[in-house]
């Protein structure tokens, strides 16, 4: 049952993820995405990361697809939203996704990959908690300031008078 | 929880087998169709309720059914079901400029989002259809999903007025989101968990155990998420996305009939999640008022449901007797007032669990 389930998100993500980058009209693509991403959130809860996978949906589903779909509608031409793209450079193009999937192959098979066994860990939330707070806490501090400093700075770009 | 329970109940028939895909197929199905039956219930007893509400807030009677010939049964009960019939059988309009794919998809998603937040929502000790780990934080998680719903959907019918409240209700469901979750942060930080049953748990004993009472800042911290709740479901005195008087209709401008009816049902199942989650959080859940007594089960869905219908009926009467904020003025609260006072109740709380244990 696990197995269908798998084959079932794995193949919805990389569906709608060529659709993203086939489909030539953007708000599509951006439906699309929304598809990607709950595959993406799908394949963290197979590996017992569910605050990972909650995470994904609230940071990329409600936060980066809504910024980018308010983009999209902030554009002057909301109605017909196309791009009018043409393949150019095939050839680099070609070369460049040959040895990317030479690259990529190589280093699946070559990575060690950790083979748990298949067992539903506690809770990821508070192994999660510790690792920030303790081991990863400067990075996670720096992240901080650099959101604060952000968070700063929109706010001083949307002050009416500077 | 409840799948697991059903499951293995199934399974108990038949003796030979380990693992059947089907039965655990049927075991989730079963209770999503019974969700889906309980939410369109709870709908048409929300409608009446609303009806009901607002006529009694305006000194009326509202529908009453006297009369031969048109007739909506005693006290207008049968008038939610006229409503749903009207809502079914009315001519589905698609616009001939829309989008057409989009404008068909935007009113399921929002449904989606809604009723996958039912699943995580305890009705009792046992009566949750997934227990899951991150419970209250996969309720905020798929809150989301409507955003785009809703965005898409004011986008797709390709009028001016929809596009206008698509984007309002973007612009106000991420800002509330903030507060709200600030103040759900509050919760974790006292029970120390993000599932739904242990947050219920840790508020055994009675009323005064209830994190609402657990000290000044939760009680402010209960105030602030339930306002942003219910900016979240575009209710008035928050409903700047739909606004009759300003934007026709908001991004429902184009929608008739069924898709009207699934946008109307989201919104009903919002507003039962949102103050699901107040009354986890805050409430105690489907825990007694008085330690030790009406603690059986049934008197846990009893609670529970009526925790949540007075959440519910709370949010008709702001409807009724607020006006509607303005935009800037929405903004404003959210972001100077709401959110300043969040922070500072997560550090107050802080303190006090500091010294006061």
């Amino acid at each position: 049952m696990a197995d269908y389930t798998f084959w079932l998100i794995a193949a919805i993500t990389v569906i709608s993820a060529a659709f993203v980058v086939l489909n030539n009209q953007l708000v599509y693509s951006a439906v699309a995405l929304l598809f990607t991403l709950f595959g993406v959130a799908g394949l963290y809860v197979f590996l017992w990361a569910d605050f990972i996978a909650g995470v994904q949906l609230l940071v990329y589903v409600g936060g980066i697809l809504v910024l980018i779909i308010f983009g999209i509608m902030l554009t002057n031409r909301i109605s017909s939203v196309r791009i009018s793209h043409k393949s150019v450079q095939q050839g680099v193009g070609g070369a460049v996704i040959i040895w990317l999937f030479i690259f990529l192959s190589i280093v699946i098979l070559k990575t060690p990959w950790l083979n748990q066994t298949a067992m539903e860990p506690a809770s990821s939330v508070a192994q999660v908690g510790k690792l920030l707070l303790m081991k990863y806490l400067l990075p996670f501090e720096v992240i901080s300031v650099l959101l604060l400093g952000a968070l700063i700075g929109a706010a001083t770009l949307s002050r009416e008078d500077p | 929880m409840t799948v697991d329970n059903l499951y293995n109940w199934l399974m108990g028939f038949f003796p030979g087998i380990t693992e059947s895909p089907i039965l655990l197929i049927i075991a989730i199905l079963v209770p999503c169709l019974a969700l889906f039956l309980f939410i369109a219930l709870y709908a048409l007893v929300a409608i009446y309720g609303e009806l009901k509400v607002s006529s009694f807030m305006q000194d009326r009677v509202g529908p009453m059914g006297q009369g031969v010939g048109l007739h909506a049964g005693k006290w207008g009960l049968l008038q939610p079901v006229a409503d749903a019939l009207k809502l079914l059988t009315k001519e589905d309009l698609i616009p001939e400029k829309a989008d057409k794919t989009l404008f068909i998809m935007a009113p399921f998603m929002i449904f989606i989002g809604a009723f996958i937040a039912f699943v995580a929502i305890p009705f009792g000790e046992t009566l949750i259809i997934a227990d899951l780990n991150i419970g209250i934080f996969y309720l905020l998680a798929v809150g989301s999903l409507a955003v785009i719903a809703l965005i898409l959907a004011g986008w797709s019918s390709n009028n001016k007025w929809s596009l206008y409240g698509g984007m309002r209700s973007a612009a106000q469901i991420i800002s509330y989101e903030i507060p709200a979750g600030v103040s759900i942060v509050i919760v974790i930080m006292l029970t120390g968990t993000l599932n739904m049953q242990d947050i219920i748990k840790y508020q055994d004993g009675g009323l005064f155990n209830w994190l609402i009472f657990a000290n000044p800042f939760t009680f402010i911290a209960f105030f602030i998420y339930f306002i942003s709740g219910i900016a979240e479901t575009n209710r008035t005195p928050f409903d700047i996305p739909e606004a009759e008087s300003e934007i026709v209709g908001g991004f429902h401008t184009e929608y008739s009939g069924m898709r009207f009816a699934f946008f109307f049902l989201s919104e009903y199942a919002n507003m039962f999640v949102v103050s699901g989650i107040a009354s986890t959080g805050f409430l105690g859940g489907w825990q007694s008022p008085i330690s030790g007594y009406f603690n059986t089960p049934s008197w846990g869905v009893f609670w529970m449901l009526s925790k949540i219908m007075f959440l519910v009926f709370v949010m008709m009467w702001f409807r009724w007797t607020f006006p509607r904020l303005r935009v800037d003025q929405l903004m404003n609260v959210c972001w100077k007032v709401f959110l300043p006072i969040g922070l500072l109740n997560i550090f107050g709380v802080g303190i006090w669990t500091l010294i006061f244990g």
